[in-house]
């Protein structure tokens, strides 16, 4: 187990970068703490496989360090790193036996045969699999496979970390559920530095400890979920978690208010103009929809979900989408208010620290 | 707990491993030797048709010492020879024509439809594939005879159908198999018939798997012989056949017999040119 | 695919069984006919029943023949199947290098049977041939004309040229189609280059290797030009493999009834054995069908 560190690291495809463009990774310094369980996240392209990829030594990077612990292992090969990666579709030995599987890479590092057993064994358990070992790994299921590539992983006892590409895209729905909650129980009990790169934020929410949420080659935000929730760093992030996203609007902003289409929010910290593009962002969750408030809505639809109801309305040209609370009647004239604290300031999608009120 | 001896075995030879991707000298070396074997004969096979006959049989040279061009003069202006090469062209194009115009409805057949016997009627056209040409030399001697198509064009590219018509069918109807079946219902649908639907909308999409198939039937009809020689006589005859009676009075014309053989890689040289890109897909045939 | 059940797609099939009827099945049933008959000469033919097949089967001269082309397509699958892959293993993946090795590989599978037959012919000779000249430089004594192993080793040794690169293009394209996260899987594994060739690439190739068998097994017990531009089946019967034998037979001898019956045992046991091939490979696979 390791603490993994990324120093000055960035990517590029091509010969020569100069632009910003060229990097498919911009310059990142970046730690992975030891037996840390983070999600990596973002959208497709933004470059979270490219990453994951250097981690595991699939990839060399062009330029920057990775460190494992103290050592420095940019120039080490995948096989001299001591990772384990899930892929995106079960990667098994078709020929070989469940147990021939889990064996394999111990068998190639000359362990003996009762130690091999005995750990296979101990890892067949731990994924449920200690039933199936003489099976032939062809003919299981996807899920069944996907656990094989994971006892691979973990059967080497001094792993520095388990890597995760997108593992769950070929499981069926009702499966991934219970793939994903028996990864966080070995979590749990094992402590490996896992890594899990998803653009899924429900799997990265629920898995992570840590969600590390990346856009355009970059890491916007590292946080708790509820951070990321609360306190979006990026515009990105902002509208990437959360069902719907948070709702972003161009606003002027001055002191501790916000003019939003004509429409004054007020806010609940001190901010200097921002320069760049100004843009306040407030999550659906605290937008209070009532009778009389300090904007006025345009309703689009109105969407029932079950356990609430999702207002999709136009404010000053925008959208915008709320939550309603089940059962609660829409008015005739609806008007919008944000909760101050929740409203957030952002500067060419960067968000803005507020002073003291 | 960790196992310390393990990594530091694995690591010298895993950073072996990373330094031979830097350069795959292996490799090279190996693709080197195989290329070299497969070339000298065909170098020497240049090299002599650029001696003169005195040079071939009395002295033994790498390279020609007296480079003449008169072999490939002789084959060019002589009819005898370069009718040769165009009877053998005409009627490779005539069998791949042929064999492509019946393979084509057949493999939409097979892939798109079943239909009573459609399995072993496959399996039957497959070991149509396996049948030995020296069993069909007389048979088809006595056939063509009799039906007075004996060394005619038509007769050799009907031959060679026996084999090259299984392995167009096969060959199709793996890469008709990639195609969805909505397509054709969605243009019957539009309203197009069966016939226009084909020719326009279809035949586009397996563009390549026809030029896999075509690569195919061109290349064994252009390299057989038994079946060629037996069919001909003096009108269709192909080079092939010509180039077994190059003996003279002055006994073997080894240098035009030379020249006669590369001026027979050309035309395949060049089909494998531009079909270069089909070639390793074609190999897959859909089926693998 | 689903295929629909439609039985006016016999339509769509009838042009081309119309050609192969014609141009396969017809000549068949002559062979079928003169298999059982004998003849008097004038055209005459009365019924033989199945003499001629005993008589075949009985025959020396065709059990030799038989024995050549078993041992002789033994050897060319043990040699072709391992080097084709071999090679293939380690051709270029992609980019102008793979494309240089395609072209130059399928060179020789482009030349016609009886240049192949002649380059060989030319190069294996003493005194004016480049392989005869160099072995006899070295001190080899070697005459493919005279000492019947040499005969054989320079008709497997053309084969092997002529060939090897069909069953290397196959297992290219096969490995072409392995996506690359086995090999990143093996390299995490830290397995060796023999145990990714055993686990992950050998059993991806089994259908291309399937194909290339049963072609080389064909054809190879077909052989008929290359050999006999060479030797001519010599020196004595050396060389003479059973479509050499049988051509003699038909069109030298016009022994009509022996030829028929000896090409239709000939046929079946291609057919017999492409056949078994088949069907062992293809259950192979089917037993490791998912449940």
């Amino acid at each position: 187990m390791a603490r993994i560190t990324l120093s000055r690291l960035a990517h590029s495809y091509h010969a020569d970068p100069k632009a910003d463009a060229d990097f498919a990774l911009k310059e990142m310094d970046h730690t992975w703490e030891d037996g840390g369980a983070y999600a990596l996240l973002g959208a497709s392209g933004c470059g979270k496989t490219t990453l994951l990829n250097i981690i595991s030594g699939l990839v060399r990077p062009s330029h920057g360090r990775v460190l494992f612990g103290e050592a420095d292992v940019t120039d080490q090969p995948t096989a001299a790193r001591n990772i384990a990666q899930v892929f995106q579709f079960p990667v098994v030995y078709d020929t070989m036996t469940v147990r021939d599987n889990l064996a394999f890479p111990l068998r190639n590092r000359g362990m003996g045969a009762a130690q091999v057993r005995a750990r296979v064994d101990q890892v067949a358990a731990m994924i449920g699999m200690a039933d199936r070992l003489g099976r032939k790994a062809r003919g299981l299921t996807a899920d069944a496979k996907q656990k094989i590539s994971l006892g691979r992983g973990m059967v080497r006892e001094d792993v520095n970390a388990i890597l995760f590409d997108e593992p769950l895209t070929v499981i069926d729905p009702q499966m991934k559920w219970a793939l994903r909650t028996q990864l966080k129980a070995l979590h749990r009990e094992f402590g490996h530095t896992m890594i899990y790169v998803t653009h899924d934020q429900t799997e990265a929410l629920t898995f992570a400890d840590r969600v590390v949420v990346m856009h355009d080659g970059r890491v916007v935000q590292t946080g708790t979920p509820q951070d990321l929730f609360e306190t979006p760093a990026h515009t990105f992030v902002g509208y990437f978690i959360g069902s719907p996203g948070m709702n972003l609007f161009d606003a002027a902003v001055q002191g501790n208010r916000a003019v939003v289409g004509g429409h004054a929010v007020t806010l609940d910290a001190h901010y200097a103009p921002p320069r760049g593009r100004t843009q306040i962002g407030v999550r659906p969750e605290y937008v209070a929809v009532a009778a009389t408030g300090d904007l006025p809505l345009t309703v689009t639809r109105v969407e029932d979900v079950g356990r609430h109801r999702i207002l999709r309305a136009a404010l000053a040209g925008a959208p915008l989408n709320a939550i309603l609370p089940e059962g609660a009647p829409v008015p005739a004239e609806p008007r919008a208010t944000f909760r101050p604290d929740r409203t957030l300031v952002y500067s060419d999608d960067w968000r803005v620290e507020g002073g003291a009120a | 707990m960790t196992d310390a001896a393990a990594p530091a075995r694995a690591l010298p030879a895993a950073r072996a491993a990373a330094r031979a991707e830097r350069f795959p000298w292996g490799r090279v070396a190996v693709m080197t030797l195989y290329l070299l074997f497969l070339l000298v004969p065909i170098y020497w096979l240049v090299t002599m048709s650029l001696k003169t006959n005195r040079e071939i049989t009395s002295t033994f040279t790498l390279f020609p010492r007296d480079l003449t061009f008169d072999n490939y003069r002789t084959i060019l202006t002589d009819p005898s020879w370069y009718m040769g090469y165009v009877n053998s062209i005409l009627y490779v194009t005539m069998n791949v024509a042929i064999s492509l115009a019946v393979a084509l409805p057949a493999a939409y057949a097979f892939s798109r439809y079943r239909f009573m016997g459609d399995k072993h009627l496959f399996f039957w056209l497959l070991s149509n594939r396996m049948a030995p040409p020296a069993v069909f030399a007389l048979p088809f001697f006595q056939l063509y005879s009799s039906v007075g198509l004996f060394d005619t064009h038509i007769a050799v590219a009907l031959a060679h159908t026996l084999f090259n018509v299984p392995l167009a069918v096969w060959i199709l109807e793996g890469f008709m198999r990639g195609v969805p079946k909505e397509i054709d219902e969605t243009a019957y649908v539009d309203g197009y018939g069966f016939p226009r639907f084909f020719v326009t909308i279809f035949m586009p999409l397996i563009a390549s798997g026809i030029g896999v198939a075509a690569f195919f039937t061109f290349m064994f009809s252009w390299v057989e012989l038994l079946l060629s020689r037996t069919l001909t006589s003096v009108n269709a005859k192909p080079i092939a056949a010509t180039m077994t009676r190059t003996v003279s009075a002055s006994g073997m014309d080894w240098g035009v017999l030379a020249a006669a053989g590369v001026l027979t890689i050309i035309p395949g040289a060049l089909v494998i040119w531009f079909v270069r890109n089909y070639i390793a897909k074609g190999f897959a045939l859909g089926r693998v | 695919m689903d295929r629909t059940p439609n039985n006016r797609a016999w339509f769509l099939v009838l042009p081309m069984l119309a050609l192969v009827l014609f141009s396969a099945v017809i000549p068949l049933m002559t062979v079928v006919n003169y298999s059982v008959q004998d003849t008097f000469g004038d055209n005459e033919f009365f019924w033989a029943g199945l003499a001629w097949f005993e008589e075949t089967i009985a025959s020396e001269r065709m059990r030799e023949a038989l024995w050549r082309n078993v041992l002789f397509s033994a050897i060319i699958l043990a040699i072709q199947i391992p080097l084709g892959i071999f090679v293939a293993l380690n051709m270029p993946k992609r980019g102008f290098w793979a494309s240089f090795c395609l072209v130059l590989m399928a060179l020789p599978l482009l030349i016609p049977f009886n240049v192949v037959g002649t380059i060989w012919q030319i190069f294996g000779r003493v005194d004016i041939g480049l392989l005869g000249h160099a072995l006899d430089v070295l001190g080899v004594d070697y005459n493919y004309v005279s000492d019947p192993l040499d005969a054989w080793i320079t008709i497997v040794a053309m084969d092997v040229w002529h060939w090897t690169s069909l069953v290397a293009l196959l297992c290219y394209a096969g490995l072409q189609s392995i996506p690359q996260a086995y090999y990143q899987a093996a390299r995490i594994d830290q397995a060796g280059r023999w145990a990714v060739f055993r686990h992950i690439e050998l059993p991806k190739l089994k259908g291309v290797l399937l194909i290339a068998v049963l072609l080389r097994f064909m054809d190879s017990f077909m052989i008929y030009t290359e050999p006999f531009v060479v030797t001519g089946g010599g020196p004595g019967n050396a060389t003479t493999f059973l479509s050499i034998d049988l051509v003699k037979m038909a069109t030298g001898q016009f022994d009509l009834g022996p030829a028929a019956a000896f090409s239709l045992m000939y046929f079946l046991v291609i057919l017999l054995v492409s056949w078994v091939f088949y069907t062992v490979m293809t259950n192979l696979d089917r037993e490791e069908e998912p449940r």
